[in-house]
């Protein structure tokens, strides 16, 4: 079978060693040709504006990283103001009032700017993880996909052994022995991430090694290190920028988990949600609202984050193109 | 088939090897001396001198790594520095009550997710498949500490309030925590709770330990719950679409037959493997869930121990859990390997 092109199922190509052109093989296979010369990235972003889970996704993720943005300008209070603390009793902590919409934290804080806020830390603590673990884990993705041979099994080993820790376990161990700051936290986080992104990136690259244009542009002389750094990485990368748009849903959660588990930022002054759900924790039956509120922000922020994911996902995949 | 056994078998004994060697280094790259790290508040000098006899930290780094693994070989996982309990028999003690929890929530999973997703298949792109995917998606966005505590208030504890008629606390029916009421005086064999109540015929001591663990499985399966309806909604309707499918309908068989003869059989395959999959997420999870319900596994002692940087116990259960885990994958790898002969060649 000769190699399949972008948009084009397997049967609908006859066999052969020829490699046709994209254009030619979709028109050859009875596709209109209003797709042919738009790229990956640009039909993906055509396909998704049409999917309504990936609008609803990408509203969410744009409201989120706007309110982490401009926290200090969308918040009524500053963040580390507890003069309100008086108001706050071992039995009731006070609801919604004129001036605060969503009422006090048990700090004595006004609870919105606690939750625009925390959206802020989320972002940071999401984004930082994640570029960590992308770039470790894609270092050693490339070296393993590029190199094969004992690097790839030496790599793999390594992933093999981190991936036989279970995820919260392995943020634990590695947040134990940074300590804490608030850079722990991240590095915990990312720690997870770098086994899966090694790994997908790994197996995406495998697979390009056998396409016909890497065995071309061998021929034609080029380098290994251009073949792998503009030709092989940039096809290889879908997978992995799909998995880091899932994975900012899942450190946002493993954020509030470590806060849960007592590892969280030491800082009390900053606002962090998985913190607000911790401090709440004596409150549930009295204050339900303290629960709710930072529970529902980190819900609806991973939900944001997946569907996008997903949407993407499925706009990349050249099965889900019919 | 052998060959396949043999060969995944072996993959393991390097990771295993890794294993311990990554959680040496850990031990050495915690802050301050070692010793002191493991022993925490209660290392007098002479503690740290008989822990440093054993595990030589004084020593040069391969003769330290000798002993480690020969303290291993024989079975010594450390002691507890805030209780002194040594790790691996609190480890083997507490284990059941976490396997009890984790079945029962794979239990439910299954149970409540297979339907689920067969339905939402059947149906989609209507209204209840809309509804059940979105339920499903949002199952795996709510931290799992934060479902165990509304589960709790609301069935456990009880709300104050009431809506239009109806007291708010009468839904709380269930235990709050633990893993059977203290008042009853059961007797236990294996500390497998259900099976000890059902092995001594106290029916009743059974019954009571099935229901403290209706909300922490809940709680902890509801992510795999979440997996197991899209997953087996996507399966169903993968196979719904295959030529079998319609030769079968073509043929005029009952519907009820081809749904279990050739569409579930099919379509449960990835199913299966995704969850075996869960295993991680279920061990993980039961350090959030059991601490919640103050539920007596090894989730339960490991976040007491997280809270008091009890290294001794990390380094131990962390080594145990792995262990465990890379051989439930390992059964999961080769059951697969039997249900689908392509597997072994691949």
């Amino acid at each position: 079978m000769s190699t399949v092109t972008e948009g084009v199922e397997p049967g609908d190509l006859e066999s052969g060693p020829i490699n046709r052109s994209p254009k030619l093989a979709a028109l050859m296979a009875g596709q209109p040709d209003h797709e042919s010369g738009v790229s990956l990235w640009r039909g993906a972003f055509r396909r998704m504006r049409r999917n309504p889970s990936a609008i609803v996704g990408a509203v969410i993720v744009l409201a989120f990283v706007i309110i982490a943005v401009c926290a200090p300008l969308i918040a009524p209070y500053d963040p580390a103001n507890s003069a309100w603390i008086n108001q706050v009793t071992p039995e009731d902590v006070p609801g919604p009032s004129a001036g605060h919409p969503l009422g006090l934290d048990p700090s004595g804080s006004d609870e919105l700017t606690q939750l625009i806020f925390g959206a802020r830390q989320s972002l940071i603590i999401g984004v930082v993880a994640t570029g960590i673990g992308l770039i470790v884990g894609m270092t050693l993705g490339t070296l393993a996909g590029a190199f094969g041979g004992w690097v790839d099994t030496a790599v793999m080993r390594v992933v093999d052994i981190m991936l036989s820790i279970p995820g919260l376990m392995l943020a634990v161990s590695v947040a134990a022995v940074l300590g804490r700051r608030p850079i722990s936290i991240m590095i915990a986080i990312a720690a997870v991430q770098v086994p899966v992104f090694a790994r997908l990136l790994r197996g995406s690259m495998l697979s390009q090694r056998r396409q016909d244009y890497v065995l071309a542009s061998f021929s034609l002389g080029l380098r290994r290190r251009t073949v792998v750094m503009s030709h092989v990485l940039p096809n290889s990368v879908g997978p992995v920028i799909v998995q880091a748009t899932l994975t900012l849903a899942t450190a946002i959660i493993e954020v509030a988990a470590l806060s849960y588990l007592g590892l969280g930022d030491p800082d009390p002054a900053v606002a962090e949600w998985g913190r607000m759900l911790v401090k709440a924790q004596d409150r549930l039956q009295s204050d339900p609202q303290l629960t709710l509120l930072p529970g529902a922000c980190i819900a609806v922020t991973a939900l944001g984050f997946t569907l996008f994911g997903e949407a993407l996902r499925e706009a990349l995949d050249p099965k889900s193109r019919r | 088939m052998l060959r396949f056994v043999v060969r995944r078998i072996l993959l393991l004994i390097p990771v295993l090897v890794g294993l311990s060697v990554l959680l040496f280094i850990w031990v050495r790259a915690l802050p301050g001396d070692p010793a002191k790290a493991l022993l925490g508040e209660k290392g007098t000098p002479a503690a740290v001198a008989r822990l440093n006899a054993q595990y030589g930290f004084d020593q040069p780094i391969h003769v330290q790594f000798i002993k480690y693994v020969g303290q291993l070989v024989r079975g010594n996982f450390g002691s507890s520095a805030v209780s002194g309990e040594p790790v691996l028999p609190t480890f083997v003690e507490r284990f059941p009550a976490t396997i009890e929890l984790a079945v029962a929530a794979l239990l439910f999973a299954v149970i409540v997710g297979i339907p689920l997703g067969y339905l939402a298949a059947r149906r989609a792109g209507g209204a209840l498949d809309l509804f059940l995917v979105s339920g499903s998606l949002l199952g795996t966005v709510i931290p799992v500490f934060v479902l165990a505590y509304l589960l709790k208030v609301v069935f456990a504890v009880g709300l104050p309030g009431h809506i239009g008629g109806f007291k708010l606390s009468s839904l709380a029916f269930l235990p709050a925590s633990g893993r059977q009421d203290v008042a009853i005086d059961a007797t236990h064999i294996t500390n497998f709770y259900i099976l000890d109540g059902l092995l001594t015929r106290e029916w009743d001591s059974a019954a009571n330990a099935a229901v403290h663990l209706i909300l922490p499985a809940i709680a902890l399966g509801s992510i795999p719950l979440a997996i197991v309806v899209r997953m087996t909604r996507a399966s169903v309707i993968d196979v719904l679409g295959e030529d079998y499918v319609r030769t079968a309908n073509a043929k005029g068989l009952a519907k009820s037959l081809i749904t279990r003869r050739h569409v579930m059989r099919n379509a449960l395959l990835p199913v299966i493997t995704t969850i075996g999959l869960q295993t991680g997420g279920l061990l993980s999870g039961a350090v959030l869930t059991e601490s919640v319900f103050a539920f007596n596994g090894i989730g339960s002692y490991l976040f007491n121990a997280i809270g008091s940087l009890d290294y001794s116990v990390l380094q131990g259960f962390i080594l145990i859990i792995a262990l465990v885990y890379s051989l439930v994958n390992l059964i999961v790898d080769l059951l697969y390997g039997i249900i689908d002969p392509r597997i072994r060649t691949s």
